[in-house]
């Protein structure tokens, strides 16, 4: 199969910054000797040349697909880069102190694209709840009951300029499994990068119940009408802050 | 250059982002169009004989140009050498489209920009850092200074 060599090279070797790089001992393909190389990872790539001033890598290791793990060998500091699959080659490498080591397996084991694309998705996700959240109007959470007024549904208003995206990621297509989350979320865990799920980001507050105008209630014909209804809204919303605010407190020690 | 050729080809029959049966030639003298099966996997363009199980080659979509040509043409170069083309021919300017549009976005470096931009903004909006829940806030590859271009 043709790899267009010449532009890995390229990568490899341009200053675009590295994800990180240093001496690694590499070990050979038929458990011979180990060769000390110049590694330099570049997204989901990892590069080695022969010297640190090599103008081209002597090889790449494609880093898709695979575990990174802590492995037994004379060598001290080893890991291996273990791919799935039957006679697939493990790379065993080792570096030159334990910092180092902890350094290498803990960006490589990050390294995939595929691991990638799951945290870019779950920002968008968590960006795109607090829009629908601002534009659902709990901006008036942060008045005090008394000045709240009752406000539309959030998709009469147009919300406030909300910062655009990017050109936004490839919409998901027929044959496109984009998640390919099982396998992903696995490779995630098992490198010790847990933590979904936190009660961290603040929820807005739940939208209070709205009033039908066909009950000609909402329509302030008089004084009195209109106090009973600043009445019931005020009362309403003082509860539901009172909920959000204790919600808010809760999971803090 | 020597590469985990093993893997690649596993690679290669994944699901794809995108694939299509498409005419394309390669920046070799007197290279002309020919069908292929076209395959997005990742950051890479695999592209196959259209009846054969393993990919001809494969183009790593890293500092790539995309350039939408004629119509129902789009092509790939690479910003060391801009005028080796990659040409491909759609069978309608809209398949066109969505290809140029799905490859701009296909690389590791268009991922990692787009994850720091919305990590700054939800970091505008909450005041909260959202990798630091995942424990990776200090990962060289997410830091907003290191990878501007």
């Amino acid at each position: 199969m043709k790899l267009n060599e010449r532009s890995l090279a390229f990568y490899a070797t341009c200053d675009s910054p590295a994800d990180n790089s240093g001496f690694l001992y590499k070990r050979g393909e038929r458990y011979t000797a180990y060769h000390r190389r110049w590694f330099v990872l570049k997204g989901n790539m990892l590069f080695y040349f022969e010297e640190r001033e090599s103008r081209e890598p002597v090889g790449v290791i494609v880093l898709e697909g695979c575990n990174v793990e802590l492995c037994e060998s004379a060598e001290d500091f080893a890991f291996a880069i273990r791919f799935g699959g039957t006679k697939s080659r493990t790379y065993v490498l080792a570096a030159e102190s334990q910092a180092a080591m902890e350094s290498w397996v803990k960006s490589l084991s990050r390294a995939s694209f595929d691991y990638m694309r799951l945290v870019v998705r779950e920002l968008e996700r968590q960006l795109e709840e607090m829009r629908r959240g601002l534009a659902r109007g709990c901006g008036g959470s942060r008045e005090s009951p008394s000045s709240w007024k009752p406000k539309p549904s959030g998709l009469a208003r147009s919300p406030e300029q909300l910062p655009a995206l990017p050109a936004v990621l490839p919409k998901e297509n027929g044959c496109a499994v984009w998640d390919n989350v099982v396998g992903a979320e696995q490779r995630a865990d098992s490198s010790g990068c847990g933590g979904h799920g936190e009660e961290g980001s603040p929820q807005p507050p739940p939208l209070p119940p709205r009033r039908r105008v066909s009950d000609g209630e909402a329509v302030a014909q008089s004084p009195s009408t209109f106090c009973r209804l600043h009445e019931l809204y005020s009362r309403d919303v003082a509860q539901l802050r009172q909920h959000w605010l204790q919600k808010q407190r809760g999971p803090q020690p | 250059m020597r590469y985990n050729e093993r893997e690649l080809l596993s690679l290669a029959r994944q699901p794809a982002e995108k694939a299509a049966e498409i005419r394309m030639s390669v920046p070799k003298k007197g290279s002309v169009l020919k069908k292929r099966l076209v395959k997005l996997v990742v950051n890479f363009l695999f592209y196959f004989r259209t009846d054969e199980a393993e990919p001809i080659g494969a183009l790593l979509l890293e500092h790539c140009r995309i350039t939408k040509e004629e119509e129902n043409v789009f092509s790939i170069s690479f910003i060391e050498e801009p005028e080796r083309k990659y040409c491909f021919e759609c069978a309608s300017e809209q398949q066109c489209q969505e290809w140029v549009e799905a490859l701009k976005r296909a690389s590791y470096e268009f991922l990692r920009r787009s994850l720091i931009f919305y990590r700054n903004e939800i970091q505008k909006m909450t005041g909260k850092d959202p990798l630091e829940q995942y424990g990776i806030s200090e990962e060289t590859r997410f830091q907003l200074g290191t990878h501007q271009q």
